[in-house]
């Protein structure tokens, strides 16, 4: 694809200190997404997946938070770093130029106020006009989202609905100030498996009506191969692999994604063989061993020469076009790895 | 097979909703749970799925008499369990264990490993040869735990390391039937494979029976030998696991399958999919007649009125269900 | 809305009821006589006997209580012949000590006690929920560390010696209050700036505890609040600090302060002793405390004690009405 990215970051670096040390969530993080592109991260919890977008957003807590790189938005009025801008600036970006939406539902909504008082709120930050008008915009976006009656829910308040029109409700709050970037984190994980797919069929179809790009973070690999144009697979605060869905689903080049892509089961496949798990944990970010972070649950690190895993850390490198792997196993290796691993 | 380990017969478990407060009334019954049948074997494996509010956490804790059954029959072993007092189930629970789904809230913070698994000897009375600590040594061994652990506390495990140590607990007596309620399914997804692994292996030493409940086809897919979908406390379905997955009669069954998202991008995308309309109704009030009424794309007025039996079809004769209008 | 708020009057007077019965029933328990103490020592059988009927002892409880509630609504006649006197309703009983209707000094000490409170109630909430947001939002920071000074030295000082120490060094040391009027109750209807002069210390006094209290518990909600899933939402439309402090977590953080509030108010009306004793205050503290240990004066210890369960009662349903207000988790069935 050769489309001009909306968002480009830039070898961004996120840290927290913590009483135990310095946690490093996320490291030497490089991506762009363009407008109408999907771009899934995946990963397993602590991986880093939330914690950039959360930077991108500036929802980091800046007090405490130290932060490099560049995150650019490249808006009609020219780009804008949204890592070094002003707070103030940033802040006039969120729910405007680009929105997110979270995991729980349940608890993403203010339980105090009605669903079109919440949903006004974030329409008049960025547009003229009075409650009504408000008001009408709200039901037009409560509608678009597949709310029935929407007119009258709209006074409704929050625990008056279910945990998927909760959702509903938070990505047309999301979108109402049209925004071009939408960062989705989880957004299905607490919800039941009916209700996720129509939950992912509004998202997609959001991302159309709004010509979006669409960053959707998840654990679930199948949520993510239904969805992505394009996938990061995070581990250890870092992206280990990228490339275009069909190249990490069907040729992928990091030890850890085929590792976890054979440790689901898949629906359909009915004789009974035994999971291939990763054996071990992924280590702590506080004091991130030397080399590669996946090293000691790699099954492949002794066909690396020289010990290059232990000592150093692997770069993210392409091996074919726009797709690429941080890993220092050789081709010929790797194509091996993938027969023992997937038996194909 | 003769003798079912445990058989299940038209299992109830209802519960009063209340007002609430402290002159509180009695409003309604949820019926969590509404007529299950289930025979299960040594070695067996049964997979109870469904999504929130079906009843199917409600349902392993009932059989394992965690709750006390509103109706039906539990027969464990030839004997009639259903209306035992908990010190007449005291010397079964040594044969019935369970798994929970949080490794976090299930351990208690304040004792070591040692004493949690450990727990289950003393209080059965029963000193295992060599000792508790050595079998404990032992049994965190074959659960994949380092041994010389026995003296940590479980805050300084990881999830993965906590499931382990609540199976070791689970298998410490050696049970014939274990009720593992969503025991992978706070885990990471390369974890979970480690414990299901685990879980298999556990099985073909001891011969245990497992009933496993999940929200996770997949998962319940690839452990089970037989499937039961359960939808607002009913049973809407039950089969063999090839007959289930290859061929799903009811149409909630087969949106089921079809919402599970497939990590295959070609695959996924191509394949028909059903995306059900509205939500899960509120156990509390459900819909009269099929529960699923409100949501089936078939129903007719007569899913509205009567309530479908749960009957035998197709060729399998243990694959049932409970439709008016089932798929071909 | 308006079947909650039936079952909750209807419960609220349930349980005045209740509560007015059982006081009634402990005083009818208790091992002293009344009818012994109206006369001196050497007391003979009959004038007991004449007193107990006079006091209206002589008959069952039940009867007692009866009379008493009969004399709430149509007021009530104690005494006969020439040394009779009439009670206009409600009449609360006719203290024999005092010979006064126990409504009579009820009205009297009530407003003492009123102005206390109300004064009190401002400046311990506007004090203790400011201060608690302040060390919220300075989490860490000397203004937090500051606050906690300040709610250990609060909740640690109990009120008799905080107000002790401000009467002497501070009140009296510099001629802030008249030692001679000291307590004098002067309504703010006629002279505000002597009313003021009167309760300033008092208020203090009663504030510095609750003040304290409130701190710590409006920095937690604060605190805890902040960190909910609607706040990073809030956050991520674009509002700006201020207005999701105002109209986010402020509004969620504050709720449950109101519940504490209602309740520790009505608490106070019920009379404050130890402040109302050691400022001199009239108020219904001190005619409760006079009339238990000075006087052992049963229709006046009645009064206090029902009408002090009436408030916090009556303030617990006021309270819970103007959380389903706020709350509309409790106002609307979901």
């Amino acid at each position: 694809m050769t489309l001009k990215p909306f968002l480009e970051v830039k070898n961004l670096n996120v840290a927290f200190p913590t009483e135990d040390g310095l946690v490093q969530a996320s490291n030497e993080i490089s991506f762009t997404v363009a407008r109408g592109e999907t771009l899934a991260v995946v990963g397993e919890s602590g991986s880093g997946k939330s914690v950039t977008s959360l930077a991108v957003m500036g929802l980091h807590d800046r007090k405490r938070t130290q932060i490099s790189g560049q995150a650019i938005l490249n808006l009609d009025s020219g780009p804008v770093d949204v890592i070094s801008a002003d707070d103030e600036v940033v802040r006039k970006l969120r729910g405007k130029a680009m929105s997110m939406i979270f995991q729980d539902p349940m608890s993403a909504l203010h339980p105090y106020y009605s669903i079109g008082n919440q949903l006004i709120e974030a329409w008049s930050l960025y547009n003229e006009g009075d409650k009504a008008a408000g008001k009408k915009r709200a039901i037009e976006m409560l509608d678009l989202v597949g709310i029935p009656d929407a007119a009258k829910r709209v006074d409704e308040f929050p625990h008056q609905f279910s945990g998927g029109m909760r959702q509903r409700v938070m990505i047309a709050m999301a979108l109402i100030n049209n925004p071009s970037l939408l960062i989705a984190d989880e957004p299905t994980t607490a919800l039941d498996v009916t209700v996720q797919s129509q939950i992912l069929q509004l998202i997609r179809d959001m991302q159309k009506e709004f010509n979006m790009a669409l960053i959707l973070i998840t654990h679930d690999l199948g949520v993510v191969a239904e969805v992505a144009d394009r996938v990061n697979v995070m581990y250890a605060g870092k992206i280990v692999e990228s490339g275009g869905a069909e190249d990490i689903y069907y040729r992928p080049d990091h030890p850890y994604t085929i590792g976890l892509l054979h440790s689901i089961p898949k629906i359909g496949e009915l004789e009974s063989k035994r999971l291939v798990a990763i054996p071990g944990q992924p280590p702590s970010l506080i004091n991130l061993p030397r080399g590669c972070s996946f090293r000691a649950r790699c099954a492949f690190s002794d066909r690396v020469s020289g010990n290059l895993c232990a000592t150093t850390a692997p770069t993210l490198d392409t091996k074919t076009n726009e797709h690429f792997s941080r890993c220092h196993l050789p081709e010929a290796e790797l194509l091996k790895a993938r027969k023992e691993i997937g038996g194909n | 097979m003769t003798e079912p380990l445990l058989r299940i017969e038209g299992l109830q478990k209802h519960f009063a909703t209340t007002t609430g407060g402290a002159f509180s009334k009695v409003k309604g019954t949820v019926k969590a749970v509404d007529g299950i049948d289930l025979d299960i074997y040594p070695g067996q494996t049964i997979g109870l799925v469904g999504e929130s509010g079906c009843g199917k956490t409600t349902a392993g804790r009932t059989i394992l008499k965690l709750y006390e059954p509103t109706g039906g029959k539990i027969t464990f072993e030839g004997q009639d369990i259903t209306h035992l007092k908990p010190k007449q189930m005291k010397p079964l629970r040594s044969q019935m264990q369970m798994i929970f789904q949080d490794p976090f809230a299930s351990l208690n913070p304040r004792h070591t490993v040692g004493t949690l698994i450990g727990a289950a000897f003393e209080i059965q009375g029963i000193t295992p040869e060599g000792g508790i600590e050595a079998e404990v040594q032992r049994l965190m061994a074959r659960v994949g735990l380092n041994p010389e652990h026995i003296n940590r506390y479980p805050h300084e495990f990881s999830g993965g390391q906590r499931q382990r140590i609540g199976v070791a607990r689970a298998i410490a007596l050696k049970p014939k039937l274990i009720v593992a309620d969503e025991p992978v399914s706070a885990l990471d997804v390369s974890i979970q494979a480690q414990v299901v692994n685990l879980l298999e292996d556990l099985q073909d030493e001891f011969n245990m029976a497992y009933i496993f409940v999940a929200h996770d086809l997949s998962v319940v897919q690839h452990i089970s030998d037989r499937v039961i979908v359960m939808y607002l406390g009913k049973v809407m379905e039950e089969a063999d696991k090839v007959d289930l997955f290859t061929h799903p009669r009811h149409p909630y069954t087969k949106a089921l399958l079809s919402a599970v998202p497939v990590a295959d991008p070609i695959k996924g995308r191509k394949r028909e999919r059903i995306i059900l309309q509205g939500d899960l109704p509120s156990p509390v009030n459900p819909p009269a007649g099929c529960v699923f009424n409100t949501r089936c794309w078939k129903a007719q007025d007569k899913c509205r009125t009567q309530v479908p039996e749960l009957m035998q079809i197709g060729k399998d004769p243990s694959h049932r269900i409970a439709c008016h209008f089932p798929e071909e | 809305m308006l079947k909650y708020l039936a079952r909750r009057l209807s419960a609220t007077f349930l349980v005045i009821t209740l509560v007015s019965m059982s006081v009634f029933g402990i005083f009818a328990v208790l091992p002293m006589d009344p009818a012994a103490l109206t006369c001196g020592k050497a007391c003979s059988a009959p004038v007991i006997e004449a007193n107990r009927h006079r006091l209206g002892l002589d008959v069952p409880v039940q009867v007692q209580y009866g009379r008493f509630v009969k004399g709430l609504f149509v007021g009530r006649d104690f005494g006969e012949g020439a040394a009779a006197f009439h009670c206009p309703a409600p009449a609360f009983g006719y203290s024999f000590n005092r010979h006064e209707c126990v409504t009579t000094l009820i009205a009297e000490a009530f407003p003492v006690t009123l102005s206390l409170a109300i004064g009190a109630f401002v400046l311990w909430l506007s004090v203790g929920v400011s201060l608690g947001i302040l060390a919220a939002r300075r989490k860490n920071q000397w203004q937090d560390r500051a606050a906690t000074a300040f709610v250990l030295v609060g909740t640690s000082l109990p009120t008799f010696i905080s107000g002790i120490l401000i009467l002497l060094f501070v009140a009296l040391k510099f001629n802030l209050i008249n030692p001679i009027e000291m307590g004098r109750w002067v309504s703010p209807l006629e002279d505000p700036v002597a009313w003021f002069r009167t309760f300033i210390f008092p208020w203090i006094v009663l504030a510095l505890l609750y003040a304290a209290t409130y701190t710590r518990f409006t920095r937690s909600n604060v605190i805890e609040t902040s960190m909910e899933d609607y706040i990073r939402t809030a956050r991520a439309k674009g509002l700006n600090e201020r207005d999701i402090l105002r109209k986010h977590t402020l509004r969620a953080a504050l709720a449950p302060i109101i519940t504490l509030a209602g309740l520790d108010f009505a608490g106070l009306l019920g009379g404050a002793i130890i402040t109302e004793g050691i400022f001199n205050l009239p108020g219904l503290g001190r005619l409760s405390i006079r009339a238990v240990l000075r006087d052992y004066d049963l229709p006046t210890i009645l009064a206090t004690t029902i009408l002090a369960a009436v408030f916090v009662v009556v303030a617990n349903l006021l309270v819970d009405i103007l959380y389903a207000y706020i709350d509309p988790r409790v106002r609307v069935a979901s």
